[in-house]
């Protein structure tokens, strides 16, 4: 057995280092480790509870509007309001925004350009990977970049600014729209569909929306394998055998999100899970979801207590000394098992047929997680253009949301690369706790106290490394199909 | 130029508000101004080590290094240790790799509040003794120490905000490229004064309902964000109004008061972030270069002069009132 430390890891969002243990040329077993702590959960103690909107977009600079959703949406559990329709899509236009902005982020930014490594110079393909990735040079990467600049124009005129706009309250939106606006907002709706159309999928939204299964997919491949950046994924998928690459836990957690007035949500929430004889998804009970530090540089509480713990009771106070400790994440689980988070998950819990099919030949892997993020993109930029619709300029965006001095409000939404939670409890009009469970603190937790690995830990299980590898390339290709953000893991 | 950036104690927030710079191509961009990533964590291939090699070749000066950009806070805990942050695959405290970094870099950059103060990282009781790259909130030190300066001859180059503006990045940086930055072009925070020498309440679309003391009262109102709704724009530095996000878009355009982020200690301001703090009714904030009594003087007797347009519209979240209509040509 030898040992491998790979860092840093760079096109993640944060720190990251993972530490492989390798024999007979693949990963034995893998520890994960996020190496930074800033100490949020202690920072919100004590504050005043709206001021917390201020400080948790600051968690991440590119979830920055899912950590306000999740923080106002606390506040409005707390308060007991909900915002009135405008401000419900206002909100969801800019939550959808920054996801799908970073779905575009991940794959032309910090996906793609791995199969530019030399690692893969002896492939058909990888002179054009190289022309459409590289970084610093790739066209599509270029074409792509100036893609997101233009989407996140969207939400300076709704936001403000991004990241970290102040524009979403308990209540609505702070910034309402008028009919002028929204003109202009639809054509930069169609600006970003061009794009998509165009370069990513080289056909309609609406045909992409179609493929229902998995020969439907290889068809519309057929038909013009070079065209567009997803069919050329698909080739190097095939040929780099990402299907059965990293696969997870077979659990997969989605809180749902993009709330509709009618009180339903247009990304279902649930758990979806791989059963003998087919999958099924459970109703997500948040009661099931704790923490357990035991292998965290953090405190576990005191002795009797138990040591996994449900975020309203949930503790955050540093412990650098712990000797069995290897990273600053807690292990989160949902009813005591493994869970991932992310696209993949919020599509099978939604019952995306050809991605259930994709999974029951293949399992929760590389070419599944990549593959959920571009059929995501067709799916909610056609929602973002009728949210823009619904928008009836002249009612309210926003509405009074008083909070009372004590009581604990829960919020959860799904960032780009999965389910985010805020539990906050107040006493006397102050924060007195404040719990914060990221998307890749559930995908890149550690061990928990039964000593059963994270989600990452076990894809990474089987990984092969080629003689010679410092950095494999297949680990990193496992790691950033989780699309990790590093800095909401540890906050 | 070459430059190194690196992300330390932050949200790489930074990193992501530069992506969206206002530039059909952002590498072209970057390349027509001379300035040459030697490593970006988001935009670079290498990882893991072959990043090492690199920075250890520019920590030992066989890597000559101009421009080294820090973005996050510096975290010196705990207990000095650094340990709160240990750059991956190193097992060493990314504060003693910026330490060596710095001490070889032609210019240092502190690109965010963070970097530049300790920001929103070292609010609260500072959990992480989070500070700024030379100052630690206004006072000068941080973790480089007052008498810092690069080899330059510059101290480090304050591009505070949080986030940075992207073109308040881009444009020191080919500033520096260009050898065209001196210790005349920063102010007193050591901020460029490009963007540092203006006030957030310059082009301000609420203007015409800050003249006449029209205040929003809640979320959404149009009205000025001074008098009630914390808004700092009249003290704070930075063209915000005038150099605009992400489009169309400032903070006061968004519909939410100026929390001051370009200033240093704004994480911590000491009351309520979307309430102004006021004394016998009276903002206490107050701009800056006016008489306090001048300013109370006019405000009364502007109050008591706003048309009913602009007195309507503050607390509605749409124009309720349209400016009258003449029929005979405007003189």
């Amino acid at each position: 057995m030898s040992r491998l430390i790979v860092g840093p890891f760079n096109r993640v969002e944060g720190d990251l280092e993972v530490t492989l243990d390798c024999a007979d040329g693949v990963v034995r077993a893998a520890h994960v480790n996020a190496p930074m702590y800033r100490g949020f959960e202690q920072i919100l103690q004590g504050k005043l509870a709206h001021d917390a909107l201020v400080l948790v977009p600051r968690i991440c600079g590119i979830c920055s509007v899912s950590q306000s959703v999740a923080g106002a949406r606390a506040l409005a559990d707390l308060a007991g309001v909900v915002p009135p329709p405008n401000g419900q899509h206002a909100i969801n236009l800019m939550l959808a925004t920054e996801n799908l902005a970073d779905h575009l982020t991940h794959f032309y930014a910090f996906f793609m350009p791995d199969f530019c490594r030399p690692v893969y110079a002896e492939r058909p393909w990888h002179s054009e990977a190289q022309r459409r990735f590289l970084p610093g040079h790739g066209e599509q990467t270029r074409v792509a970049l100036a893609a997101r600049q233009r989407a996140f124009t969207l939400l300076g005129t709704m936001g403000g600014k991004w990241p970290h706009t102040q524009a979403i309250e308990p209540g609505g939106s702070t910034r309402a729209i008028d009919a002028a606006e929204r003109v202009r907002l639809r054509a930069k709706l169609r600006e970003w569909r061009a794009f998509l159309e165009q370069h990513l999928f080289a056909d309609a939204l609406e045909r992409i929306n179609a493929i229902d299964s998995l020969d439907a997919l290889w068809r519309w491949y057929a038909r013009q394998p070079e065209a567009g950046d997803l069919r050329f994924f698909l080739t190097l998928a095939r040929d780099t055998g990402l299907a059965d690459l990293g696969a997870g836990p077979g659990r997969c957690l989605s809180y749902g999100t993009y709330p509709q007035p009618d009180g339903t949500l247009a990304l279902p929430a649930g758990v979806w899970q791989m059963q003998p004889g087919g999958a099924q998804v459970l109703p997500l009970q948040t009661d099931c979801i704790s923490e357990d530090a035991s292998r965290s540089w953090l405190e576990s509480g005191r002795a009797g207590e138990p040591v996994a713990r449900h975020p309203w009771n949930g503790l955050t106070r540093p412990a650098p000394d712990k000797a069995e400790a290897y990273t600053w994440n807690k292990a989160p689980r949902w009813a005591g098992q493994v869970v991932e988070t992310g696209a993949l998950a919020r599509q099978l819990v939604a019952g995306q047929p050809l991605l259930c099919e994709v999974v029951a030949q293949h399992g929760c892997t590389v070419l599944t997680r990549v593959l959920a993020r571009a059929l995501e993109l067709a799916q909610v930029l056609p929602q973002m253009e009728r949210w823009l619709q619904a928008l009836r300029p002249g009612e309210a965006f926003c509405i009074p949301a008083p909070l009372p001095e004590a009581g604990q409000g829960m919020g959860l939404t799904e960032a780009a690369r999965g389910s985010l939670g805020h539990w906050v409890v107040l006493q006397q009009g102050r924060i007195v706790n404040y719990q914060i469970v990221a998307p890749t603190s559930w995908n890149f937790s550690p061990r928990n106290a039964a000593g059963v690995p994270g989600a990452l830990e076990q894809a990474l299980v089987g990984a092969p490394v080629r003689p010679g590898e410092d950095t494999p390339v297949a680990v990193q290709h496992i790691v950033r199909s989780f699309d990790p953000c590093m800095v909401c893991t540890v906050h | 130029m070459n430059m190194l950036w690196l992300q330390a104690g932050g949200c790489g927030g930074c990193s992501m508000s530069l992506l969206c710079a206002d530039t059909p191509d952002f590498h072209a961009h970057l390349r027509t101004a001379d300035i040459e990533l030697l490593w970006h964590p988001s935009l670079s291939l290498a990882s893991g080590a072959e990043v090492l090699e690199l920075l250890q070749r520019c920590a030992d000066g066989r890597q000559p290094l101009d421009a080294l950009c820090i973005e996050g806070s510096l975290l010196r805990g705990p207990n000095g240790t650094g340990r709160f942050h240990v750059l991956a695959g190193t097992g060493v405290p990314m504060i003693d790799w910026v330490r060596r970094l710095a001490a070889r870099a032609r210019h240092v950059v502190a690109v965010g509040s963070c970097a530049a103060w300790g920001g929103v990282t070292a609010a609260g009781d500072n959990p992480t003794d989070a500070c700024g790259l030379q100052y630690e909130d206004e006072r000068p030190g941080g973790l480089l120490g007052a008498e810092f300066r690069s080899a330059s001859g510059l101290p480090v180059i304050n591009i505070a905000g949080c986030p940075t503006h992207p073109s308040w990045v881009l444009d020191t940086l080919a500033a520096l490229a260009a050898d065209e930055l001196t210790a005349a072009d920063l102010d007193t925070l050591a901020r460029p004064r490009f963007y540092a020498d203006q006030l957030v309440h310059h082009g301000c679309t609420r203007n015409e309902y800050y003249e006449f003391k029209a205040s929003a009262e809640k979320p959404s109102d149009l009205g000025c964000l001074m008098e009630h709704m914390g808004c700092k724009g009249t003290q704070v530095h930075a063209d915000c109004n005038i150099r605009l996000w992400n489009g169309e878009g400032s903070c006061t355009r968004g519909g939410y008061a100026c929390i001051a982020c370009t200033e240093p200690g704004f994480q911590e301001p000491g009351h309520a972030f979307d309430q102004t703090p006021k004394f016998a009714g009276i903002p206490i904030g107050l701009p800056t270069d006016m008489p306090k009594a001048w300013f109370i003087a006019l405000a009364s007797l502007s109050k008591s002069a706003t048309p009913k347009r602009v007195r309507d519209n503050a607390v509605a979240d749409h124009l309720v009132q349209k400016p009258a209509q003449r029929r005979t040509r405007i003189k």
